[in-house]
């Protein structure tokens, strides 16, 4: 219709400032290959000790490892609350359970300072300060409510008659959650629960504020190392970050994908 | 069991277990630093009157808004030139244009920032590189300024700008935009006078959506403005973890939200929030 030259400026427009999204985050690659032991640009020679350095350093790969733990935590947890309150929600809809819903988003849009402040100050009292336990609390409460809306989405496609029908051809209510409901609604889930380990696995101000020598995520040392702004190894994991990054999102395509498909046929 | 749940629907079994914990463990503690503004270190309205009494609070709580306005401006900008071009693009492209979106959506912060790190010092990529072609002669200083918060900010929030946008423009009705073509309407003038007009909801949400994200943008202000742009994020943290004072940073935390729990009543008025934070997830 009005593909003039409005509308193919604005198309090629669009590509560079998609292009301006994507590529500067790519410098890593090429700083994680220099050859010399500060940050620069490798000019012409190549190395991968920065990458052997990462992979052979123990503060490194423990920082890795409790990353994965506390966001395979979170995000087991943070999915099961999610899902539970999700479809709890879904069922009760009545004018309680929007504000109900409004109010569990809020640990997602209140600035992050604040939600960590707030932990802080209620974790030193508990004893729960630099563990596990209050890392894997905090972050499951923060990533829960990604939970709720992707389950709540997948929820507004489902007919409730599917669950009634379950009931009246005598199903308990367990059996129709487990064989009806959560079938259905399994990419909502799914999703919820990738998004769940990211935000863990990438959260960095409540993980200041609340973790101090034991916990030392993966975060956390890449915060030190940009601050103090010197070694190329903060470069390589930059690179170990991207690359998880990018198969997390083939596979989370994949899967929608697929699913889309099947819910066509 | 069965005698309660004839006052009470038993969805409300299956909400109780988050509920409970958000209602102890998050808006229990947030609480208690609203009180806090007010009780410490001693009871009363000093901490606000701070407002009034020093010229580097007022001069945080401006920097913050201006930067925040300034992101805000330019990542609704581009996220609307973004967006308008997924929706009219064909189904392929379209899907292309999304992934791109939503990996650097994912891609995380912290490697961002470090990007940015690489890109913008004085002997980054950016400076050398126009240096090479012979544009400037002395590195330009990217960092440790506004501009470098500026560049990391709204890198980080145009994603945040677009799908919002995305979700309203999906919904419009091709149908008006070709109605007034056949009337005799420009391009520009059915843009101007119909489209932009259509799209206000889309913009209002994802303007509040970026402004509330920002006003606690800790990560990027603190690594690229390198000490020289305070903003209220990095004071809280500085005026808690280093100089242990709870009172003033609760007092800036008790206005952040304050101001932030606001423009959500406003973007309520607007749009149903559901739709507005459910565009993050589809």
């Amino acid at each position: 219709m009005r593909s003039g030259l409005f509308a193919r400026f604005n198309r090629v427009g669009a590509w560079i400032l998609l292009l301006f999204l994507v590529t500067p985050a790519l410098v890593a690659i090429p700083v994680s290959l220099t050859p010399k032991r500060f940050l620069s640009m490798p000019g012409g020679e190549y190395s991968l000790r920065h990458f052997t350095a990462l992979f052979s350093s123990p503060e490194w790969l423990s920082s890795f490892f409790q990353s994965a733990v506390i966001g395979l935590s979170t995000s087991a947890l943070a999915t099961v609350l999610g899902t539970l309150c999700a479809i709890g929600l879904w069922r009760v809809s009545s004018k309680y359970s929007e504000v109900v819903r409004a109010f569990l988003l809020l640990p997602m849009i209140i600035p992050q300072i604040i939600s960590a402040m707030a932990f802080y100050r209620l974790w030193v009292p508990l004893g729960l300060l630099d563990t596990y336990p209050g890392m894997i609390l905090a972050h499951t409460i923060l990533a829960a409510p990604l939970v709720l809306i992707t389950v709540s989405a997948s929820l507004a496609n489902f007919d409730p008659k599917l669950e009634q029908a379950s009931r009246n051809l005598g199903a308990s209510s367990w059996v129709t959650m487990r064989r009806v409901i959560l079938p259905s609604i399994k990419p909502g889930v799914f999703a919820g629960a990738l998004f769940a380990f990211i935000l863990s696995w990438d959260e960095i101000v409540v993980t200041l504020f609340v973790s101090k020598f034991n916990i030392y995520t993966l975060p956390r040392r890449m915060w030190n190392g940009i601050r103090e702004n010197t070694d190329p190894t903060v470069a390589a994991a930059a690179v170990v970050l991207i690359a998880l990054t990018l198969i997390a999102f083939a596979v989370f395509a994949l899967v929608s994908r697929r699913n889309a498909r099947q819910s066509r046929t | 069991m069965k005698s309660l749940e004839r006052y009470i629907s038993p969805g409300w079994f299956l909400v109780a277990p988050f509920l409970l914990i958000v209602a102890a463990f998050y808006l229990g503690p947030i609480l208690n630093i609203l009180w806090l503004s007010f009780t410490d270190p001693v009871p009363g309205i000093g901490n606000y009157r701070e407002l009034y009494e020093s010229d580097a609070l007022v001069r945080i709580i401006w920097t913050t808004v201006r930067v925040c306005v300034i992101t805000t401006f330019f990542s609704v900008l581009l996220g609307y030139v973004i967006a308008y071009a997924m929706v009219h693009a064909h189904e392929n492209k379209r899907n292309i244009m999304l992934g791109f979106v939503l990996v650097s959506f994912w891609i995380s912060i912290l490697v961002r920032t470090f990007s940015w790190l690489m890109l913008l010092g004085r002997n980054g990529l950016v400076n050398n590189a126009f240096e090479t072609i012979g544009i400037i002669s002395e590195p330009i200083a990217f960092m440790r300024n506004e501009l470098g918060v500026l560049i990391g900010m709204v890198h980080y929030m145009v994603p945040y700008a677009v799908l919002p946008l995305l979700v309203n423009m999906q919904t419009l009705d091709m149908r008006v935009m070709n109605a007034s073509r056949n009337l005799g309407a420009s391009g520009t003038q059915t843009f101007w006078r119909i489209y932009l007009p259509l799209t206000t909801p889309g913009l209002v949400a994802s303007t509040l959506l970026v402004f509330i994200l920002s006003l606690g943008f800790y990560v990027t202000p603190a690594v690229l403005g390198g000490g020289k742009v305070l903003m209220v994020a990095e004071y809280i943290y500085v005026q808690l973890l280093v100089t242990l004072q709870w009172g003033t940073a609760a007092m800036l935390a008790a206005l952040m939200l304050f101001g932030v729990l606001g423009l959500l009543y406003v973007m309520s008025r607007f749009m149903k929030l559901s739709t507005v934070f459910g565009g993050t997830a589809s």
